[in-house]
């Protein structure tokens, strides 16, 4: 069975919420809709204090390129724009609109009727997108058009849809795939149409065999033409863009380079359905399925959530917050952010929320490095962690650089086998941050 | 009740304050302890053939050598480095002192393995600064100490007897290398070099305990095969050819992997993590290194058994391996 070929680990995948049907989530009193959810320049407001707006109305517009609009998930007035706590932990400007009503703006359909045909041409199928306001739901929250308009002189080749959902505890993409199958099929057939591309290949771990059924069957019965799906052995980080295109279709993205240097587009899945909705139903991007889930946990399940809500709402359908939570994370335990507190917005980004117990919270002692070169042997990008880190204490940024820190994907691989329980990722991290600010200044030197 | 209220960490609990701190937020749960018991287990047949050749003497030996290279690193950080974590819980010091037993025979003195043991955590391991920054393998520095100082002592192995309940008095033999080093005596059987029926150290004498506890290791994942056996296949093959070329002279591939301690270096010196290299392929070159090393000295030197030395020196190479081999890249190619 296909899977990357350097490193990776195993970890327990605890997918408590497996199998749990989406379920809906009222409509909080308060949505706080962030203008900058995503990677890309924040966008820029366009309603005002006491505006009344619609469910799907536009309320930040795009500032740029690499930046996405905005829309209301709600109808309601908005009573402040000012700066909130998000999931990243900063405060960023943020539009709050009191709910009243659920009004949806003229022209989203909000039928659970499949809409097959898309006879839009490529450059109005990624107008919709960025209108849509669609960015990667993985969570690294790219904007989605940027990834379809592939920089002058390269091509793409192959789609490669990530429905790898490696991180343990979430199963918000799993669900999504079993509930709306034939629409992601629709949008895989919609984007490879955007960017011109005859193959697809969809990477689905093999713990979720139900999934690869599905799809197998579905594409049959329904003759997608040139969509293959390819199992995947069950390691992490799958997911990662690069790990899963040298799974799924064989090529390694050099080092420092775009995906599409290989002729590699790679979209989540959600993402996917998100762009169905927004091609085929005229739907922004205003709700998303998020994981609630945890080891004690009374109602681990998946949920659909408009964006904005808080969290602390979507937890109380879940059985409340367990008495013995010691941390909580907006996202997987692998890569998700500890959050602090629950009183932040769902955001495009919010894949799921989990409950450690007070006993799992914490980071053991650290101890000396045995050089046992676990690290090293399990990092995907075939970097020496260990190394790192020594350089990292002692402020060796050049030599850091020189061994290639910037190539680190975050994965927490090395930090999640370490027996010394070494923060090896945290100093790369930090390494990573002070060479990309070394490599901007060399590139645009002062005047 | 009056605790609770000065419990910090009750009071926390209380206020329901959360951890943050970066990702990830889970770990394997491994740890320096479960790797070093690893080791420890994966010696246990071996330990049960030396006690059954070299009975009581094997038994003062290993319990000497283990609980001073303990007593030493627990003196020396207590004492010396007046540090407040004491680190023989860890288990390397109890490993440390099993594998130089292991590299001794079993009729040595006990003030001998005492100052062995002291040698081997005093200057092998804490003088550098304790686990993970010794660069030699401690074991190893602790029973070439004794070798060279005990040339004797070092080199009178007692003969295997099962069961047997004598010590200081026990009857000694020649090892199988110093018997074609020298050319006289009967060399054993290959069964019993299997099983370990010959004269040696501790540790080294049964081939089929030390792969016992090779296969273990390598299933629990605490090493991979890359040490091990490039020093194997690069001792069998240097030796394989001169045994071709002259089989009177030189002995069979066969016997010098079976004797004179290769398959316990090889298998647990050799595979020490502090001291051996971190990429797949420093590994190989490491053990090659390990290999020629042994098969010259074996042959061409002075010492009838090299694979100490062998391992010792390339141990001082390990930080060049380091600096210069580096792991395999995802997508080698870099793109500016």
């Amino acid at each position: 069975m296909k899977t990357f070929k350097i490193g990776g680990i195993h970890p327990n995948d605890n997918k408590f919420s497996a199998g749990k049907r989406i379920l809906p989530v009222a409509l909080p009193k308060q949505v706080i809709i962030p203008l900058a959810a995503y990677l890309g320049a924040p966008s820029v407001a366009v309603v005002e204090k006491g505006e009344k707006v619609k469910a799907g109305q536009l309320v930040g517009k795009a500032n740029g390129f690499v930046s996405s609009n905005v829309h209301s998930s709600v109808s309601g007035k908005v009573v402040k724009i000012e700066p909130a706590l998000d999931a990243s932990g900063y405060k960023r400007m943020s539009v709050f609109i009191d709910v009243e009503g659920d009004e949806w703006m003229e022209g989203i359909d909000r039928s659970t009727e499949i809409i097959r045909e898309c006879r839009l041409t490529k450059e109005e199928i990624i107008q919709k997108i960025h209108d849509a306001g669609i960015v990667g739901l993985g969570g690294a929250t790219f904007p989605a058009h940027v990834k379809l308009t592939p920089p002058p002189g390269k091509k793409a080749e192959v789609l490669v849809i990530n429905a790898v959902e490696c991180e343990p505890y979430l199963t918000c993409d799993h669900q999504l795939m079993m509930e709306h199958t034939e629409e992601i099929l629709i949008g895989i057939s919609i984007l490879m149409k955007a960017l011109q591309v005859e193959r697809t290949v969809i990477g689905i771990e093999n713990n979720k065999k139900d999934a690869i059924e599905l799809f197998k069957n579905r594409i049959q019965a329904r003759s997608f033409d040139g969509i293959e799906v390819v199992a995947l052995k069950v390691q992490y980080p799958q997911g990662g863009e690069k790990q899963l295109i040298d799974a799924a279709i064989g090529r390694q993205v050099p080092s420092g380079a775009l995906p599409i240097e290989v002729g590699a587009v790679v979209q989540n899945v959600g993402t996917v359905f998100a762009i169905y909705e927004a091609v085929q139903k005229n739907k922004p991007l205003i709700e998303r399925v998020v994981t609630i889930t945890g080891k004690s946990l009374l109602n681990p399940g998946n949920y659909m959530v408009r964006i904005g809500t808080p969290l602390a709402n979507v937890v109380e359908l879940a059985g409340g917050m367990p008495a013995d939570t010691g941390k909580i994370i907006g996202g997987g335990p692998m890569m998700g952010r500890a959050l602090m507190s629950l009183d932040i917005p769902t955001a495009k980004g919010s894949a799921g929320v989990l409950f450690m117990a007070e006993d799992e919270a914490r980071r053991k002692e650290m101890k000396n490095c045995i050089r046992c070169a676990k690290c090293v042997s399990v990092c995907p990008m075939g970097l020496e962690p260990f190394l790192l880190m020594a350089q990292g204490e002692r402020e060796m940024w050049p030599e850091m650089e020189n061994d290639r820190v910037m190539d680190c994907i975050e994965c927490g691989s090395c930090s999640y086998t370490c027996p010394a329980n070494r923060p090896l990722l945290d100093y790369i991290r930090q390494g990573k941050f002070t060479v990309s600010g070394i490599i901007r200044n060399r590139k645009t030197p002062n005047p | 009740m009056n605790e609770q209220i000065h419990n910090p960490a009750q009071q926390k609990s209380a206020e329901k304050l959360l951890v943050v701190s970066p990702a990830p937020h889970i770990h394997s749960g491994d740890s320096i302890s479960k790797n070093m018991l690893g080791v420890i287990i994966a010696l246990i047949p071996a330990y049960l053939v030396a006690l059954y050749f070299f009975g009581l003497g094997a038994l003062i030996v290993s319990i000497t050598a283990v609980i001073s290279c303990m007593l030493f690193e627990y003196l020396i950080q207590r004492f010396l480095f007046r540090s407040k974590s004491v680190t023989i819980g860890d288990g390397s010091a109890i490993l440390t002192g099993l594998l130089l037993s292991f590299n001794l025979p079993s009729n040595l003195p006990v003030w001998m393995v005492v100052l062995g043991a002291l040698v081997a955590i005093g200057i092998g391991k804490m003088s550098f600064g304790g686990l993970g920054n010794n660069p030699f393998n401690p074991a190893l520095v602790g029973r070439v100490f004794l070798l060279i100082s005990f040339p004797v002592q070092m080199t009178s192995w007692p003969r295997p007897i099962p069961m047997n309940m004598q010590y200081l008095d026990a009857e000694t033999g020649p090892t199988v290398l110093a018997m074609i080093k020298n050319h006289f005596g009967q060399l054993p059987e290959t069964t019993d070099m299997l099983i370990g029926n010959m004269g040696g150290s501790l540790g080294e004498v049964s081939a089929i305990a030390l792969l016992i506890g090779l296969a273990y290791m390598l299933i629990r994942k605490i090493i991979t095969w890359h040490i091990p056996v490039s020093i194997l296949f690069t001792v069998f093959a240097f030796t394989g050819i001169l045994y071709l070329v002259n089989p009177e002279t030189y002995a069979s591939p066969l016997v010098h992997l079976l004797t004179g301690g290769l398959l316990l270096g090889a298998i647990f010196m050799a595979t020490d993590y502090v001291t051996s290299p971190m990429s797949k392929v420093g590994m190989i070159i490491y053990g090659i290194g390990i290999g020629i090393i042994t098969v010259v000295i074996r042959v061409f030197g002075a010492y009838p058994e090299g694979v100490s030395f062998a391992i010792l020196i390339m141990n001082a190479f390990t930080p060049l391996i380091n600096a210069y081999i580096k792991p395999k890249r995802f997508g080698e190619k870099i793109k500016k």
